[in-house]
């Protein structure tokens, strides 16, 4: 028997998600984000998603479209343009649920729904203002001598993961070959279906041909579906393949304030499908 | 060679990040940035430093070691490390604010988010550094804690907060530390920056009529500032 071919489109990929899904996007910032899946997502009637990020764009285009009813985040940067005009408009008119974590306690989640536990502990958190804001993480004690009243972060489980890679094969091996894998791999192995979408689908034998000592691979067990866009981290960087397109952010971030530029930055942003 | 206060809040940056410890400094922002390689080929070469990306490199420019985002999680655990960061609030104690102004469920203004500030403060010693210093950012009381000052850590006691560890704060104009009451002190303001100045630029009181002169760089820290800045880019940050 050969391993299954799991290339789809991104529309198709999209279609399998449900509302009220929890979505988990991979990236950083405005780097390597899934922008060609986020943008089927804002072409699909999805709602009420809650949607889990080290923020970017992907969070204030969904944040915009009104999809989000809560979100799971560290932060949320264009990096190049430090505030994103989009989620913090959203956020200061409380459009969603805003469960702001510690960058540490976000990974420490994911990293406990990766190993199936119901928690992890840390003492992120602790003495900060911002566990008040998150009244469904609870502490626990240690239970051997130092008796410490540990941060028990929340298993943070996803019902899918959209994270974009440089190559993968049609049976869902991917790598990344960027300076910083960022959680990608972590997305996948938190999540029921990782849709994966990449810059350009490879025979197996040459996954690795390009790969360094930053390079990543992400197992074909834990991916559900590949999704073969070239450009498909839109704006964002994408190193080594693309740097970010500054010209094409700096109009998305002025689309807030100017409607020209907005109807300017949707045509190129919607006009061109992979 | 023209001293700029540029060029004074670099080498009090680099005097913040001297060490004799094996630790990964983490800076943020330009000064802090120049500054922290200035600290390392000046009083401590044995700092790691990141090339702005991921990955740990000497001065010259060579990769010893990876450094992704989840390794810096990993070496934040680990303590060994310092970070340096913005404050958009401060108040006396050191706690500091990068998430939001006003109520958190619908904010006046809604900024980054708390980053990795409640975990830096927790586990290893943070410094801050602000550019252009205001009794706005000088605070009686920040709308959100993200990083933990020194009253909150007190009040998890000295087991959780062992790894606490507020360092400095350097501004455009002085450099201040904590006193054993854990509140600001001035350590020294820049030459040229008067006690009145200071005080204008803050909430709550610092005293410092008292207080010695920042130091200046030297010939040779100028020189060296020169070569790992050649963009200025410190002058966008502390102009001319």
């Amino acid at each position: 028997m050969s391993r299954p071919d799991k290339c789809m489109s991104a529309h198709e990929a999209i279609a399998e998600l449900e509302d009220g899904m929890t979505v988990g996007i991979g990236g950083w910032g405005s780097r390597r984000k899934p922008m060609a899946l986020v943008r089927a997502l804002l072409e699909s009637p999805l709602k009420d998603l809650t949607i889990v990020s080290y923020g970017g764009p992907d969070v204030g285009l969904l944040a915009r479209a009104r999809k989000i009813k809560r979100l799971l985040y560290g932060f949320v940067s264009l990096d190049s343009i430090p505030l994103e005009p989009y989620f913090r408009a959203a956020r200061q008119r409380g459009e969603f649920e805003a469960l702001e974590m510690d960058e540490g306690m976000l990974w420490w989640g994911l990293y406990a729904a990766a190993l199936n536990l119901p928690f992890l502990p840390t003492r992120a958190g602790l003495g900060s203002d911002i566990l008040d804001h998150l009244p469904q993480v609870k502490k626990v004690r240690s239970p051997y001598a130092d008796c410490e009243d540990l941060v028990a972060v929340p298993a943070i489980k996803l019902d899918a993961a959209l994270i974009h890679v440089h190559r993968a094969d049609a049976a869902g091996n991917g790598v990344i070959l960027g300076p910083d894998p960022y959680f990608d791999k972590l997305y996948a192995q938190a999540a029921k279906h990782t849709y994966m979408s990449c810059e350009k689908v490879v025979e197996t034998d040459q996954l690795f041909g390009e790969a360094t000592y930053q390079s990543e691979s992400i197992a074909r067990i834990n991916v559900h579906a590949v999704i073969e866009a070239p450009g498909g981290a839109g704006f964002t960087e994408c190193p080594p393949d693309y740097g970010r397109d500054e010209a094409l952010q700096k109009l998305y971030a002025q689309g807030a304030k100017d409607e020209a530029a907005w109807a300017a930055f949707e045509a190129r942003f919607f006009g061109s499908q992979p | 060679m023209t001293v700029h206060r540029a060029d004074i809040c670099v080498a009090a940056v680099a005097d913040a990040f001297a060490t004799e410890d094996e630790i990964v400094a983490s800076p943020m922002g330009w000064i802090p940035s120049i500054g922290a390689r200035l600290a390392r080929r000046s009083t401590s070469p044995q700092l790691m430093l990141s090339d702005g990306v991921a990955t740990l490199t000497t001065d010259e420019g060579f990769a010893e070691a990876h450094l992704p985002y989840r390794e810096v999680f990993h070496l934040l655990y680990s303590t060994k490390r310092h970070v340096m960061m913005g404050a958009s609030q401060i108040d006396a104690f050191g706690n500091q604010n990068i998430s939001c102004i006003g109520p958190f469920e619908a904010p006046k203004a809604m900024l980054i988010g708390a980053r990795g500030a409640p975990g830096n403060t927790l586990y290893h010693r943070t410094s801050y550094w602000v550019p252009k210093q205001s009794a706005r950012i000088f605070c009686d009381a920040v709308d959100l804690v993200c990083g933990v000052g020194n009253d909150r850590a007190k009040a998890l006691g000295s087991r959780l907060a062992r790894h606490h560890d507020l360092h400095r704060v350097v501004t455009n104009l002085g450099v201040f530390g904590f006193g054993p009451d854990g509140k600001m002190i001035v350590l020294s303001l820049h030459p040229g920056v008067e006690a009145e100045e200071l005080q204008t630029a803050s909430s709550f009181r610092l005293e410092a009529s008292n207080a010695p002169q920042t130091r200046l760089p030297t010939a040779q820290e100028l020189k060296w500032i020169a070569e790992l800045d050649p963009e200025e880019k410190r002058y966008i940050e502390v102009p001319k």
